[in-house]
């Protein structure tokens, strides 16, 4: 997808510190974003010209807002600890990939495993994300706008994964204690993965992360929700049949 | 790891430059697989000239004279482009079997990387930019080609260990990924005739989809089949005397991104690989689905 310019708003916000990548090596780009302390007045960063580099802002740790224009490779936005990163582009595989705070926006798609084991924070996918997506998820709300892939929130453990599009095969599969929201159809549900009723709470809950992710148009009560029957917490001989 | 390209052209204008584009694409993936890197370029075929590209140990003593020898031998006007370790043979079409038989005889050393009547198979130990820079590769002109750089995981680093295989007459075939079966189908597919030259699972791949082929499936059946008879590990793309596929197995754990405009349809293990074709920006860039084959023909 091409990508987009800086709006006029966005550059009155305050004074980006413009990094372009066809200038500068992606360490420099990460040294200078780990280096920031509490209360540094540069609190805006544009990325320019990632063109599917790896490993672009990991590991940020400060409240910053950081702009990437442009597609990015693998691992994207890693160990996000707080920052506000926006990618106006698509993302490879293991975006957020354990994101402790903060939030994360992918523009386009998400390859596989987007928002692995993450802790916290908030990740959205305006787009698709493929298989795996929300894998081993410990706490990290995601959000996708689009379709997720097969085998998403394996052995999910807690959080909300909401999609507002339809989910792979097997999704959920050995789920622990996370919250699957889907709107539109799955195609299979994994070991131990079962259909729940929306309660109340659940519509409360559901609706403060669309409000959050900027979700309008698209009501709480559309979606299906879908959590562990808890039968493969510990090995029972009468569970056998659920793995 | 690997990284896998291919890039299949629909705007004619674009053909003198085939080589260049794919070059660049394998070269941005490098630091996927440093072990050997290997391209198949096809040209568009006359019909009446057949192409076996051969690879010797020690070119300057088996291809010196070859041309007259091959000639002699077969009955039928041969010609002879050395191209460093590497040569491309030109016949008639109905010799290219009696070439490979009198090859054994006249240059018991040399390797036939491929034959067909529009693909050329060049591939050596060595980084992308290496291989690239020794056989001319971004001079090239063709109409699709594929190419892979390998980290080698199955068999030993060597120049037939390196991809793309070829099994049959204008196919070839790169894989990221590994097969758990592929001693099994080998023997399978040695009953039933296929020939072998190393012990690698992609060289099974490829030869159980020229079998298949050999046996009357097209070419979308034959990758169909992959997904059933292939255990393991797979992202394939397959080059074709007029087109290219791609399929990649149910789990789909090896990257895949492919892009396409009104000018071509890219492959390539991730994205990076396809920052510089023209008119990136504005192209459909998707992930291509587990277990589903997608091919594009001329």
């Amino acid at each position: 997808m091409p990508a987009t310019p800086m709006s006029k708003a966005e550059r009155d916000q305050g004074h980006a510190r413009v990094f372009d990548l066809s200038q500068h090596s992606l360490r420099e780009l990460n040294e200078a974003l780990h280096k920031l302390t509490p209360g540094s007045n540069e609190t805006a960063w544009e990325v320019l010209n990632p063109k599917g580099s790896h490993s672009v802002a990991v590991g940020v740790d400060q409240p910053v807002s950081i702009d990437v224009r442009g597609s990015v490779g693998y691992y994207c936005a890693g160990m996000n600890d707080g920052a506000a990163i926006t990618v106006h582009g698509s993302a490879g595989p293991g975006v957020g990939e354990n994101m402790m705070s903060g939030s994360i926006v992918i523009k386009g798609d998400a390859s596989q495993y987007a928002g692995a084991t993450g802790r916290g924070g908030l990740l959205v996918i305006e787009g698709n994300a493929s298989s795996r997506c929300g894998i081993s998820m410990k706490g990290i709300d995601i959000v996708v706008h689009g379709n997720i892939g097969h085998m998403s929130a394996f052995m999910a453990q807690s959080g909300n994964l909401v999609v507002l599009g339809d989910a792979g095969d097997a999704l959920g599969d050995s789920i622990y204690e996370a919250r699957l929201f889907v709107r539109g159809k799955v195609e299979s549900l994994g070991a131990d993965c079962i259909a729940k009723e929306m309660r109340p709470e659940h519509i409360e809950l559901l609706q403060g992360l669309l409000d959050k992710a900027g979700v309008t148009g698209v009501k709480a009560s559309e979606f299906k929700r879908y959590g562990s029957a808890r039968k493969l917490y510990n090995f029972n001989i009468d569970n056998a049949d659920a793995y | 790891m690997c990284g896998i390209v291919g890039l299949f052209l629909k705007d004619k204008a674009l053909e003198p430059k085939l080589g260049a584009m794919l070059s660049e694409m394998l070269v941005s993936l490098s630091d996927r697989g440093p072990d050997s890197a290997g391209i198949a370029i096809y040209g568009a075929a006359t019909g009446n000239e057949a192409k076996i590209t051969v690879q010797s140990p020690k070119a300057d003593r088996d291809f010196r004279g070859l041309d007259a020898e091959l000639a002699k031998a077969i009955g039928a006007p041969v010609s002879v482009a050395v191209n460093s370790t590497h040569a491309v043979i030109r016949t008639t079409p109905d010799k290219v079997d009696a070439a490979r038989e009198a090859l054994q005889t006249l240059r018991p050393d040399i390797r036939i990387m491929g034959a067909g009547e529009a693909v050329e198979i060049y591939k050596e130990v060595g980084l992308p930019e290496t291989v690239i820079d020794r056989f001319h590769v971004r001079s090239m002109t063709g109409t699709h080609g594929i190419g892979h750089t390998r980290m080698a995981t199955e068999s030993a680093v060597t120049t037939m260990g390196a991809h793309p295989f070829s099994t049959g007459a204008d196919q070839c075939l790169v894989h990221n990924g590994s097969l758990s079966n592929h001693n099994n189908v080998r023997r399978e597919l040695i009953r039933d005739g296929m020939k072998f030259e190393t012990e690698n699972d992609t060289e099974v791949a490829a030869a159980y989809l020229s079998n298949r082929m050999a046996h009357g499936k097209n070419l979308g059946e034959a990758l169909e089949g992959t997904l059933s008879d292939l255990d393991g590990f797979f992202t394939f793309v397959v080059g074709t005397k007029n087109g290219f596929g791609v399929v990649r197995d149910p789990i789909a754990c090896k990257p895949a991104v492919m892009a396409e405009t009104d000018q071509y349809v890219a492959f390539g293990s991730e994205y990076r690989a396809l920052t510089k074709l023209p008119g990136i920006d504005n192209a459909r860039v998707w992930e291509p689905e587990p277990a589903t084959v997608y091919f594009w023909e001329h």
